[in-house]
């Protein structure tokens, strides 16, 4: 029997098991939609705004492991997804978008709501097809999920004009796929395992520093098992939090440029390293001349590309964080004599003492709220368990820095991208795929406008989220830059007539909460925790002059932290004031 | 340093493209870059000379293996290899002093005369780049009308083959 190009796309999706896609209909998807509306297998959550969509499908993705699905139409539903799959692509984030196309007949002719998809998609996917044929719809599909899941994930795009959607053809899925031209590779070298263990058992001042690679490739076990071995000192990047359990005593917290005091130093001093699945971003390195002079370098990347980019590295692995863990595990868990204990213990030494500035404290008070306290009050309440999502600003790195994650897959935020406007879609996706877990989303007062509208999508799917907005009537963290390397020239980082968000919230069916006072945090955030059913927003208002400590500023390196105001060195006091 | 880099990848519709973006959005100089199917059609070969330090290098060699229509390649200036660029040249030719020392440096660089009008010469070169070079440095007296060069094509010397 032979059925539609847009039943066989449906069909394709209930084969790979895909439980929700995320969505926006228009002309070119109708035929898909018609199909999507005769089955109840694959649930369809209608979004506001095709940003939403992405975003929602890679908070999916994120929290569960699973690839995150997107289905809009051709032209403006394409191109207002460009944003959310550039975030899921800097991250490597598995998604498959489904876009309508208009008829092949009218492609190039600028026809009602064509745009070059794939051209378009090019830069931020990691491979896209516009497919041209009814019978090529399922094997498309198939490598679709294969390369957006396998190797180092990443989006996919699936172009498909609408005349193909309505073509008939008989169905059936590939049972699998080879493809000559991309056969990722997954095992690691054993000789360049080999030496890695050599280069680590040799350390005298080693460093365990891991990215989103462990998250995402699964391999928090297996990285908890070479620090349970090793027992160096451990730090990981802002994607990468959760692998190892932040109350871990081996963990010294994140680095970067709003990471510990003790992860910096350490990267500074250390004499090895081994990178995890963690890619020397910018806002890890610091200045790369000043980074890490002495050390020598082991790094574990499923991405060939990613290894050797940003800095020079003596001992590389090309494979699958895990497998490559474990291989590395069983070597060392025979060879742990060889490690020069007393010299570790002198570092450990050094390390603490770095750890006992406690670069995290921050000035309390019974006046205004402190947006850490109110995080840290989120994290009382919720036993550390939430998945917290976040958008971009201060807020995020406060909530990287005081919400301490004991699990993988916890901490859902854009990091490679920075895109404001994540938060809340992604916090759907992530209530979507777990119903019955606190799923907060740690926002700024100008972050959440940016996709606001997503309000009316949590209502109509009846998505518990808590909305926790740390308002602070600024973009807060271009005000910070501003106050810091522009001479308090606050331009246009005032959020002049913000919306009264509590109202904004009951308008589109939820509740709000307002709070004000240090002394109403706890009830309030406790009140809102404890109604499991409903959305709940709840607008905190905080101290607008609190800054992000610490900190590196652009052009310094990891040995030279701005901490927070009485805690540096005089110099950098000179230099702040 | 400069690098001629051999590329096969799937015939598909976008492939050219997929290298061309990967080369401006990541500041990668590209001097030519060549395109044609194999003797398997299913297949393109594609030669890009490119320049840049050993690190850059390594880093286009990883982007382009990275590209899912990459099937494989080599970076044909690591070992022995042959290279090859076409070129046309259109010249005046007007008078028998300007037609005989066109006709004399053909004969030095071992091209050919392919068109004759009453007032031009068609000259078609073979060799590498640097002779390509040379040559149109020779005709330095000459009036030179146009100039086509097809780019390098390149190939590994002896049984050094990149095949799928
Ligand atoms: C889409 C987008 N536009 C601009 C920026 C640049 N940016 C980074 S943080 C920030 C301010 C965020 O303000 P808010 O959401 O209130 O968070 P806060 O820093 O105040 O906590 C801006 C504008 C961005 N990251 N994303
Ligand atoms: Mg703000």
């Amino acid at each position: 029997m032979t059925i539609t190009g847009a039943d066989v796309l449906v069909r394709c999706l209930q084969d790979e098991g895909i439980e929700h896609i995320f969505g926006y209909p228009g002309g070119a998807a109708l035929h898909i939609y018609d199909a999507i509306y005769k089955q109840d297998q694959v649930k369809h959550i209608l979004v506001r705004h095709e940003q939403g969509a992405t975003h929602a499908a890679d908070g999916y993705a994120r929290s569960t492991g699973k690839p995150g699905v997107v289905l809009v139409t051709s032209g403006p539903g394409v191109t207002n997804t460009i944003t959310g799959i550039a975030t899921a692509y800097m991250d490597s984030i598995p998604m498959v978008v489904i876009c309508g196309q208009v008829p092949s007949g009218l492609i190039g002719d600028d026809a009602f709501q064509e745009v070059d998809t794939v051209g378009i998609t090019c830069p931020c996917v990691k491979h896209n097809f516009l497919v041209k044929d009814v019978n090529d719809i399922a094997s498309t599909m198939k490598k679709a999920f294969h390369i957006a899941m396998s190797g180092r994930p990443g989006p996919v795009v699936v172009d498909v004009p609408k005349d193909i959607t309505a073509e008939k053809t008989d169905y059936s899925y590939p049972e699998s796929v080879i493809m000559r031209s991309y056969q990722p590779n997954t095992k690691g070298n054993p000789k360049q395992i080999t030496k890695g263990v050599d280069l680590l058992l040799s350390a005298k001042r080693p460093i365990i520093y891991t990215g989103g690679g462990v998250v995402i490739g699964d391999a928090s076990e297996q990285l908890r098992e070479l620090v349970g071995l090793l027992n160096y000192p451990s730090t990981s990047t802002l994607m990468g939090l959760g692998a190892i359990p932040a109350s871990h005593p081996d963990f010294l917290g994140m680095l970067g440029m709003h990471g510990t005091y003790e992860s910096n130093m350490a990267m500074y001093e250390c004499d090895v390293m081994i990178a995890i699945g963690a890619r020397f971003d910018d806002r890890v390195t610091g200045d790369l001349e000043k980074f890490s002079p002495n050390t020598r370098i082991v790094q574990i990347d499923i991405d060939p590309s990613s290894i050797g980019k940003n800095v020079k590295v003596e001992v590389p692995i090309v494979g699958d964080c895990s497998e490559v863990l474990t291989a590395m595990n069983k070597e060392l868990s025979g060879r742990l004599d060889e490690i020069d204990r007393s010299a570790i213990n002198r570092w450990w030494e050094q390390v603490n003492q770095w750890r006992s500035l406690d670069s995290l404290a921050y000035n309390e008070s019974d006046e205004i709220i402190k947006p850490q306290f109110v995080v840290q009050k989120a994290l009382e309440l919720t036993d550390g368990d939430a998945y917290i999502t976040s958008d971009v600003g201060q807020h995020q790195m406060w909530a990287a820095q005081y919400y301490t994650f004991e699990k993988p897959r916890r901490w859902i935020n854009s990091g490679g991208l920075g895109t404001m406007g994540f938060g809340l879609p992604a916090a759907m996706g992530v209530q979507l795929a777990h119903p019955d877990e606190t799923v907060v989303c740690i926002t700024g007062d100008a972050s959440i406008i940016m996709c606001i509208q997503e309000l009316s999508t949590c209502l109509q799917y009846g998505l518990p989220i808590k909305v926790l907005n740390l308002n602070n009537r600024y973009m807060g963290m271009v005000r910070q830059w501003q106050e810091f390397f522009y001479d308090r020239r606050y331009s246009h980082s005032y959020m002049d007539a913000l919306p009264d968000f509590v109202s904004l919230a009951e308008s589109f069916g939820h509740i709000g909460m307002r709070v004000e006072k240090p002394e109403d945090v706890e009830a309030a955030l406790k009140e809102a925790f404890d109604m499991k059913d409903r959305l709940v927003f709840i607008d905190v208002m905080t101290d607008h002059t609190e800054n992000v400590y610490p900190m590196i500023a652009a052009g310094k390196g990891h040995n030279e932290m701005v901490m927070k105001p009485g805690q540096g060195s005089d110099q950098q006091e000179r230099e702040l004031a | 340093m400069r690098r001629i880099i051999s590329v096969l990848l799937e015939n598909e519709a976008g492939a050219l493209s997929r290298v061309a973006g990967l080369f401006s959005a990541r500041g990668y100089n590209i001097e030519s870059l060549t395109v044609a199917p194999t003797d398997d059609p299913s297949l393109s070969r594609m030669t890009i000379v490119t320049s840049g330090t050993d690190a850059i290098i390594e880093q286009i060699t990883k982007q382009l293996n990275k590209l899912v229509d990459v099937v494989k390649l080599i970076d044909l200036t690591e070992g022995k290899h042959i290279e090859r660029e076409l070129m046309l040249v259109k010249v005046t030719a007007s008078n028998n002093e300007q037609r005989e020392e066109v006709a004399r440096l053909i004969g030095i660089f071992r091209g050919r005369i392919i068109d004759v009008t009453e007032l031009t010469y068609t000259l078609e070169m073979t060799g590498s780049t640097s002779k390509a070079d040379a040559f149109l440095d020779a005709l330095s007296q000459v009036e030179i009308i146009e100039v086509v060069r097809s780019g390098v094509s390149g190939i590994g010397r002896g049984k050094r083959a990149l095949k799928a």
